[in-house]
């Protein structure tokens, strides 16, 4: 199949996954599992990449500014505009794609071949519906909360690599994280952030979905492979195209 | 009610895989389908119970053309026919109970309480007490296959189709399956279909056999008369195995 059958396909099991649920409970259950399993899973990697990500924004600006002139804040500015505005939407989805695009795509993947998805057809149940909407919805849902935490968290890490390291006082990072602060660059991380999150559950599920059963657990594998390579470069070109026209 | 293929015809990719395949499965009985591995078996299975569409022919269920139905008029059908399939396809983050309650909650307005008890007594049907809060991966193939089958009953289904349930399974096991899923048929007067390569359970609930030979009905019959045809294919196919031959041997 070339590129373009695969985008047909991939808008067909989208319009097919917004189809009316066969039972709004069942959805609901699923949606708090995907949460957890998606979402609340994740917080721990999310917390010490932020923490870490933050202490090192903090050194590398300090240690390229040693001119009089720059004055000191400058670290505790430079490290919020680089959290909020990259390294906490797009960074952490693109890590994120890789945990949680291969979960999703071995596990949809694995129903597949195991005919549990034939199962659910034979029975009346509308598959992709069933399986992929909770994930989506689930998505849209965790990650601009995912996306805030790492905010908060990236700048604490700089202000404590900072403070402890005798790189910044504690007023000066915090005047910095304060200079000209803009709050439409936040609105502007989390509007990424939901297209991100949606293809972060979309793809992994189309390559898990249709991964040809006679190819049993390597092309299981190989469809977590496909779907976290694919999934990191949409959402490298969707946050080229939205910066392009949101913040030129 | 009676499920009836009509010249059914499928191929993939150029491929015939089914060259007009026509049956009348029958209510009440098991029904069954035999023949070689790669004959085409799956493939039709699939094709009844519209997991493949088909490329010509039909397939009606009770008077109603399946074939000729959308995704929507077909659902009060789907809700008719329970399957168990090849590895049983339980949904392995489900738990026993859960899997079996699975289509009760999805396509029945009963209460917690009602769905409780039917799903015990399907498990108890099939012989599995006291497993319900266990995972399909801490049960052995067998139960498995036992709670794939208390999962097909739940709803009460009108047509059963079974995709060699005695795959992996012992000889003894096998037969316990077997029997289940004939004693079933009569309970409940469902109309069976059971592919297998088996002859042991041609042997023991063979009642209305169609032979598949390269995508065609080459033979049908039942256990009495697939012994003593005279047809090449099926003899080879019956009396593939030494312990089989050595019997034809004592037999005549
Ligand atoms: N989805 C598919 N795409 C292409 N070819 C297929 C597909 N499914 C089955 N086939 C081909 O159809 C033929 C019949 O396959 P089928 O699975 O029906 O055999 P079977 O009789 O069930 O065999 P077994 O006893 O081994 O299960 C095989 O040659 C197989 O390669
Ligand atoms: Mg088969």
């Amino acid at each position: 199949m070339n590129l373009f059958e695969h985008i047909g396909r991939f808008i067909l099991m989208i319009a097919a996954a917004f189809k009316k649920p066969e039972k709004w409970r069942v959805l609901g259950k699923n949606f708090i599992h995907e949460v957890h399993s998606i979402g609340i899973s994740s917080l721990s990697i999310v917390a010490l990449l932020s923490l870490f990500m933050g202490a090192v924004m903090v050194i590398q600006t300090a240690s390229n500014i040693d001119s009089v002139l720059i004055p000191a804040y400058t670290v505790g500015f430079a490290t919020r505009q680089s959290m909020i505005l990259e390294f906490s939407s797009t960074m952490i989805c693109l890590i994120l794609a890789g945990k949680v695009g291969s979960n999703i795509a071995s596990e949809i993947g694995t129903m597949r071949l195991t005919e549990q998805i034939d199962a659910l057809e034979v029975m009346g149940v509308n598959s992709i519906n069933h399986l992929v909407l909770p994930k989506i919805l689930a998505s849209l849902f965790i990650f601009p909360f995912i996306v805030l935490i790492s905010m908060g968290l990236g700048l604490i890490g700089g202000g404590l690599i900072g403070t402890q390291a005798g790189i910044i006082t504690l007023e000066k990072y915090i005047m910095g994280l304060q200079y000209y602060f803009d709050p439409f660059s936040i609105t502007y991380s989390l509007f990424k952030t939901l297209f991100f999150a949606f293809f972060i559950a979309t793809i992994p599920s189309y390559f898990g979905y249709y991964v040809n059963p006679s190819g049993g657990a390597l092309e299981v594998g190989r469809s977590g492979t496909k779907s976290v390579v694919a999934s990191s470069m949409v959402i490298l070109l969707i946050n080229l195209i939205i910066t392009y026209f949101l913040l030129l | 009610m009676s499920i009836i293929v009509n010249n059914i015809q499928k191929g993939f990719n150029g491929t015939e895989i089914l060259k007009g395949i026509s049956f009348e499965f029958e209510p009440g009985k098991t029904n069954l389908i035999i023949g070689q591995s790669g004959s085409g078996k799956s493939v039709l299975t699939k094709c009844i119970v519209g997991l493949y569409e088909v490329d010509k022919g039909e397939v009606i269920y009770g008077g109603e053309n399946f074939s000729a139905m959308n995704k929507a008029e077909r659902k009060h059908i789907r809700t008719q026919i329970g399957m168990l399939f090849q590895g049983s396809a339980l949904f392995d983050s489900y738990s026993v109970e859960q899997n079996v309650m699975f289509p009760l909650i999805m396509f029945s307005d009963m209460s917690k309480e009602e769905m409780i008890d039917r799903v015990n007594f399907c498990l108890k049907r099939v012989q599995l007490e006291n497993k319900n809060h266990l995972f399909p991966s801490e049960i052995s193939g067998g139960m498995q296959k036992r709670v794939a089958i208390a999962r097909a009953i739940a709803l009460n289904p009108k047509y059963l189709f079974c995709d060699e349930p005695n795959s992996g399974l012992d000889p003894k096991t096998s037969i316990v399956i077997d029997n289940l899923i004939h004693d079933l048929t009569k309970e409940y007067n469902m109309t069976t279909v059971v592919i297998t390569h088996d002859m042991n359970s041609v042997m023991e609930i063979g009642e209305n056999i169609m032979y598949i030979h390269k995508g065609e009905n080459w033979w049908t019959g039942d256990k009495h008369s697939i012994v003593t045809t005279e047809n090449k294919e099926i003899g080879d196919f019956v009396y593939a195995s030494e312990f089989m031959k050595q019997l034809r041997g004592k037999l005549s």
